[in-house]
């Protein structure tokens, strides 16, 4: 019961702090163009590859698909490379996590706190990359099933929690490596989950290992929610509700390894000293 | 110190060129990081054109555009950011009591940094092209090296500029680089041919000079897609980098008395982690 108050305590500090961290760095005009203008030109590359060269430019079926997928990837991006990346902020940057570690809270449930405040800044930018499309872009949205699409959401999300702070226990114990275990993972999903293009274009391998991911299912769920069919053809035997319970799986499988992983992680980090180390990154 | 004599000024460059260029080989893990990493971003792209039915010549734009991104990524992380980072780990105020030129200093991360991004610029293209069979052949080579060298002339002038910049922001430096990133892909048209944004956007966007390079380098490796697509000619492209290089090295040397000057002033040379 104390460990699950600690945890608790953590949680509120973690998102607490993480939100002033994401947000107060500047004024909130500033702050307000900086959360439109980064998705909308992530977004905005694709519409013009387009635009160039697919037959009937953003009609084309594959586009909604594409822009759903690159959308939803914004949380990859936010809330599994950013938890990972928080350890070496915090220990490094700011040279606070010794001090986190004293305080009477729990480290993991700290990490989710911050997961929590990443999540609400990527919340942001994925509403307004959405109305973006929808206004600008002609992308035909609707919500076709509200339990599935909110089941999928809230599981997905959460297991991008758990596997970030699973990175996160990685980034505790390496020196030298510490700043691209993120990008690598969320670089690796942008491709591997066929994030804005079919499964089928990949080498065999790469399509094996895509099926393997998570995010895939994930954001196959949410393109049949709000545009009534998915992408993949390797994915339509599923039924929706056969994608919720891999889904349900996966994040289960993510909060238990991710609880062990980190707990072995931090009990190493703190035996090796490394809860302060400098790496100079 | 305003006057430190060549001799100091040279061995200055060299000095802070070295670390930079012998960290390459120091730990090799992180030049296959250095190639691995954009490759996962180009790969995606040239699936995204493979999607939708595009000529090879385009995963060919998203080869070279994955190319210079490692040029922009290093002129945004290790040279507009490195006075603030030093800021960080407190070694500004040991470059500021240094007898010798800051431009030095600014011209050996520029110097170090451009030798080392160049192994992994040359490792993306390599391996990119391999993986992907996209046609590489430049039909006039002596002038596709003239545009690629003043393109990276002049966009280091511009990282030394934004570094003197930098010295006065704390927090706001992390996210103005991390904002200089998918917008710029965007504007210089990393990964599709910049007219395709419109003449004037990509007039205003050729202010970084890796939407005239990219553009000129297009031109030159695939003459018969970009004629539909090119921008201006490789000459006037050529002759606007040229100014820009030294524009830029103008404006970074009387940016970084300025800036300094301001810091100094309002107390921010020392200021951590605000």
């Amino acid at each position: 019961m104390r460990r699950l108050f600690e945890a608790w305590h953590g949680f509120k500090a973690g998102t607490w702090l993480g939100w002033q961290i994401e947000s107060n760095w500047t004024e909130p005009f500033l702050f307000a163009i900086y959360s439109v203008i980064k998705p909308v030109a992530g977004v905005l590359i694709l519409v013009f590859m387009y635009l160039l060269v697919a037959k009937g430019g953003l009609e084309n079926p594959l586009f909604p698909q594409a822009f759903l997928g690159t959308t939803f990837y914004l949380y990859v991006v936010n809330v599994l490379s950013g938890i990972s990346w928080t350890v070496i902020d915090d220990r490094e940057h700011y040279g606070m996590l010794k001090y986190v570690y004293m305080a009477p809270m729990h480290l993991y449930g700290y990490l989710l706190g911050r997961g929590m405040a990443k999540t609400a800044v990527a919340t942001i930018s994925v509403l307004i990359t959405l109305a973006f499309g929808l206004a600008f872009l002609k992308v035909r949205l609707s919500l076709v099933n509200p339990g599935l699409f909110t089941a999928a959401l809230i599981l997905g999300l959460a297991a991008l929690a758990f596997y970030g702070i699973l990175l996160a226990g990685v980034s505790l114990l390496i020196a030298r490596h510490g700043w691209v275990v993120g990008d690598v993972v969320a670089g690796g999903l942008y491709l591997l989950c066929g994030t804005a293009f079919p499964l089928s274009l990949l080498p065999l391998p790469f399509r094996a290992l895509g099926l393997w991911l998570p995010p895939t299912y994930w954001f196959e769920a949410l393109r049949r929610t709000l545009l009534g069919q998915g992408l993949h053809a390797e994915l339509s035997p599923f039924s929706d509700s056969t994608l919720l319970l891999i889904l349900a799986g996966a994040t289960f499988l993510g909060m238990a390894l991710s609880l062990w992983i980190f707990r072995v992680a931090e009990r190493i980090a703190v035996r090796r000293g490394l809860l302060d180390m400098q790496t100079m990154y | 110190m305003t006057n430190p004599g060549w001799k100091t000024f040279l061995r200055t460059v060299l000095g802070r060129a070295y670390p930079r260029f012998i960290g390459v080989w120091r730990e090799k893990s992180w030049l296959f990081f250095d190639v691995f990493l954009p490759l996962l971003q180009v790969s995606a792209y040239v699936y995204i054109y493979r999607a939708i039915g595009a000529p090879l010549e385009f995963s060919g734009f998203a080869v070279l555009g994955g190319a210079m991104i490692a040029y922009w990524m290093n002129v945004l992380w290790s040279m507009a950011s490195q006075l603030y980072w030093e800021k960080e780990t407190g070694n500004l105020q040991l470059y500021l009591i240094a007898p010798t030129s800051r431009m030095a200093i600014l011209l050996g991360m520029a110097l170090g940094g451009l030798t080392a991004t160049t192994v992994r610029a040359a490792g993306v293209i390599l391996v990119g092209t391999l993986l992907f069979r996209v046609p590489l052949q430049v039909a006039d080579g002596a002038l596709f090296f003239g545009v690629f060298l003043l393109t990276l002339i002049s966009l280091y002038g511009l990282g030394m500029l934004l570094s003197s910049v930098f010295l006065l922001w704390g927090r706001e430096a992390w996210h103005l680089s991390q904002l200089f990133m998918e917008p710029v892909y965007l504007f210089s048209g990393f990964y599709f041919p910049v007219r395709a944004l419109g003449f004037w956007v990509a007039a205003v966007a050729s202010l970084i000079p890796i939407t005239l390079g990219l553009d000129a380098m297009r031109q030159l490796l695939y003459p018969q897609l970009m004629e539909k697509f090119r921008f201006l000619s490789v000459e006037v492209e050529l002759g606007i980098l040229a100014f820009l290089a030294v524009l830029f090295l103008f404006l970074s040397r009387e940016g970084l008395r300025f800036f300094e000057d301001l810091a100094r002033r309002e107390g921010r040379l020392t200021l951590r982690g605000q």
